[in-house]
């Protein structure tokens, strides 16, 4: 099996704070993790290639600095890690990162399984791994909170719903982005600390993917954030009170009074 | 303070401290309560190849040395002292082999214990024997190849969960501590069984038991050294491993320390913290004071022993001593700067004064470690003159 896990390094902070004149976020002075979600990312892929053998691949797009990161990955236990950095990626919004990340991936050869976090704790948009399934032609689930199997050739996972779980099987290769609730991430081993220290993490550039410059970057980043802001949940609720007979017919009198559109 | 550490023992502290803080801690008050082995966290120690921290390399361990064991033992011993003694005891275990092991003994436990697959005890106190551990009366005979073991021994953490024990019997009885022998025994061994589980004031997370010997059978190749050597083996064991306990008496102390300060600058009393009030600053600056003392005198005597010195008994018992009596101090003190608060099980505090009491007796009692340390002295004065 070689498996692919996709990670962004982000500030360790949960509150973003925006530049309100560029609505970008601010990354200066904040100390930089893996994101939380991807992880959980990474355990699934070590695991998977400690029960059934493989390789685990760890890949990022970033300014250098984020090779620091992915020596982190190394201590976890993936067996390599790669950066595609260069100027030219700067700016770029979530179409032109799984553009970008596509074709890191497709670089380095055959692979069966993608495992991206649900979503990046700064950007928060979920957007990355099925974007990134569709760049390369895969099928893709998103919010996996368990694999049940994989098997010839095939993926078989449970995806997290609001209300329970859906059954997905789907061929491989494919994408899966994951969810907290599918494993407790191990703490590094001493072993894997030392081999961290020591490996070297490839760093590959625009020319080296052979990326076309009108995709990457800023100018393949057709997404303008025109501002930010937190949305506010306003749930004016009303408890309904008395027998369920009466209930229903408040109920339904408040609904009709609402003149909502009904579908046929 | 620094302590000129290596960068592989930085990364041991630093990876320990990570144990504790996040797997360990949230989980020491439940434990305690319960009572309970912590598997899941043997498990991550395993994971974490700190299990062989002070196991040469060539056996599959990190081929540090006592010091690299107190560093474990003291992060560890931050979150929880009775966690941190499932690695601790395992190291008592251990050393019997480590220092008078042959190769095919080393060879055959070992990597095992380095890999944290299995977890190792020492048997020497019986109930008639404790600090006066000359009197062990559990024999072994030999029957063709094997010893045939017949006794008890008592209160011997990991008892049951560890799989491979060092036990020091009678193979002469007529020759009194010159009589005794150290042997190998594993889990399993028919006429081997697990006695009383002890229900323990602190360190509740560890396990103590009783060892059954009931016509035991050993195979005679599982002798450590030659017969006759036990009591030797016993003592020069605990040589190395007493900083391990003063090591987990800095852990528990810091914790305690740690708890307390954090505390009084929440707690407001009279309109304002606590720490405003200049007797709980010197309480706790009394405190950090006694803490960094022992820890400073543990690292120094680890580095002392490591260095390949032979004259260690001395300052083994000394650091010790100092180390327990401190972290029963400390953690007293801590208790009372919280108050009411300190005396409640939903705070850590009051447990970790239960735990720290236990590093006063154990691994030889603090009056008989200040035997050793006057003997000692007087040899030395005498020497002089
Ligand atoms: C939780 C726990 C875990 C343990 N784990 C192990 C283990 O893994 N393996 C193992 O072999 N043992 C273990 N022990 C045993 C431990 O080492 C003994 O309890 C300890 O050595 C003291 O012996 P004792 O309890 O029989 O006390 P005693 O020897 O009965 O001592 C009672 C009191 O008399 C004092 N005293 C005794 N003799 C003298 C003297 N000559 N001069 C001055 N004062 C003296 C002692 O200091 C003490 O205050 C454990 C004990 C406990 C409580």
């Amino acid at each position: 099996m070689n498996i692919v896990v996709c990670v962004k390094q982000v500030p360790a902070t949960t509150e973003v704070k925006m530049n309100k004149e560029t609505n970008t976020i601010i990354r200066e002075g904040i100390e930089a993790i893996i994101n939380p979600f991807d992880t959980y990312a990474i355990e699934e892929g070590v695991r998977i290639k400690e029960q059934g053998g493989g390789k685990v691949t760890v890949i990022s797009m970033g300014i250098p600095k984020v090779a620091d990161l992915l020596r982190e990955t190394i201590a976890l236990g993936a067996d390599e890690a790669v950066l595609l950095s260069d100027k030219a990626f700067a700016g770029a919004d979530t179409l032109a990162t799984a553009y970008t990340l596509s074709l890191g991936i497709k670089k380095m050869g055959p692979v069966d399984l993608i495992i991206c976090g649900k979503q990046a704790t700064d950007g928060d948009t979920a957007q990355v791994g099925p974007s990134l399934a569709a760049k390369l032609g895969i099928p893709h689930t998103t919010y996996v909170r368990k694999i049940e199997e994989i098997r010839e050739g095939t993926i078989r996972c449970q995806r997290l719903t609001e209300d329970g779980y859906e059954v997905i099987e789907m061929p491989l290769p494919a994408v899966i982005t994951v969810v907290k609730e599918i494993n407790e991430p191990r703490i590094p081993s001493f072993k894997g600390l030392m081999k961290a220290k020591k490996a070297e993490i490839p760093v590959w550039t625009a020319d080296e993917i052979a990326a076309d410059e009108s995709l990457i970057g800023l100018k393949g980043s057709p997404t303008w954030v025109v501002s930010t802001f937190v949305p506010q949940h306003n749930v004016n609720s009303e408890m309904i009170e008395g027998k369920p007979e009466e209930q229903a017919k408040i109920l339904v009198d408040k609904l009709l009074s609402l003149q909502l559109p009904l579908s046929k | 303070m620094d302590y000129f550490f290596t960068e592989e023992q930085s990364m041991i502290k630093e990876l320990a401290a990570r144990i504790a803080d996040e797997k360990i801690a949230p989980v020491a008050l439940e434990y305690d309560e319960k009572g309970t082995f912590p598997h899941d966290i043997v498990t991550v120690l395993a994971q974490s190849d700190l299990c062989g921290v002070y196991i040469p390399e060539e056996y599959g361990g990190l081929g540090g040395g006592i010091l690299e064991m107190a560093i474990v033992v003291e992060e560890l011993s931050r979150a929880c002292g009775g966690i941190a003694l499932a690695f601790a005891a395992t190291g008592l275990g251990s050393f019997p082999i480590l220092l008078f092991g042959n190769e095919e003994q080393k060879k055959k436990y070992l990597p095992d214990i380095a890999s944290g697959q299995k977890l190792a005890a020492f048997g020497l106190t019986e109930a008639n024997a404790g600090s006066d551990a000359a009197g062990i009366q559990t024999t072994a005979t030999l029957d063709g190849d094997d010893y045939v073991l017949n006794g008890t021994k008592q209160w011997i953490t990991n008892g049951g969960e560890a799989d491979t024990y060092t036990v020091m019997v009678c193979t002469d009885r007529s020759r009194g501590p010159l009589g005794f022998t150290a042997l190998i025994v594993e889990k399993g061994m028919p006429g081997f069984s697990f006695g009383k589980k002890e229900n323990k004031m602190g360190i509740r997370a560890s396990v103590t038991t009783e060892l059954v010997f009931e016509n035991c059978r050993v195979p005679k190749e599982n002798i450590l050294g030659r017969e006759g050597m036990g009591f030797a083996v016993a003592m020069k064991t605990l040589d190395r491993t007493r900083p391990g306990v003063a090591a987990q008496a800095v852990g528990i102390a810091q914790g305690a320390f740690d708890y307390a300060i954090k505390y009084s600058r929440e707690r407001v009393q009279f309109g304002q913290a606590i720490s405003s009030f200049q007797i709980i600053q010197h309480m706790l600056a009394d405190m950090a004071i006694q803490i960094e003392a022992a820890r400073a005198l543990v690292y120094q005597t680890c580095r002392h022993i490591d260095s390949g010195a032979k004259n260690i008994s001395k300052e083994s018992a000394m650091c010790k001593v100092f180390a327990s009596d401190m972290a029963m101090k400390v953690t007293t003190d801590a208790v009372q700067v919280l108050g009411g608060s300190g005396y409640m099980k939903e705070y850590p505090v009051e447990k970790m004064m239960r735990d720290a009491k236990i590093t006063q007796i154990y691994e030889g009692t603090n009056q008989i470690q200040r035997n050793i340390i006057a003997l000692e002295l007087i040899k030395e004065s005498k020497k002089k003159q």
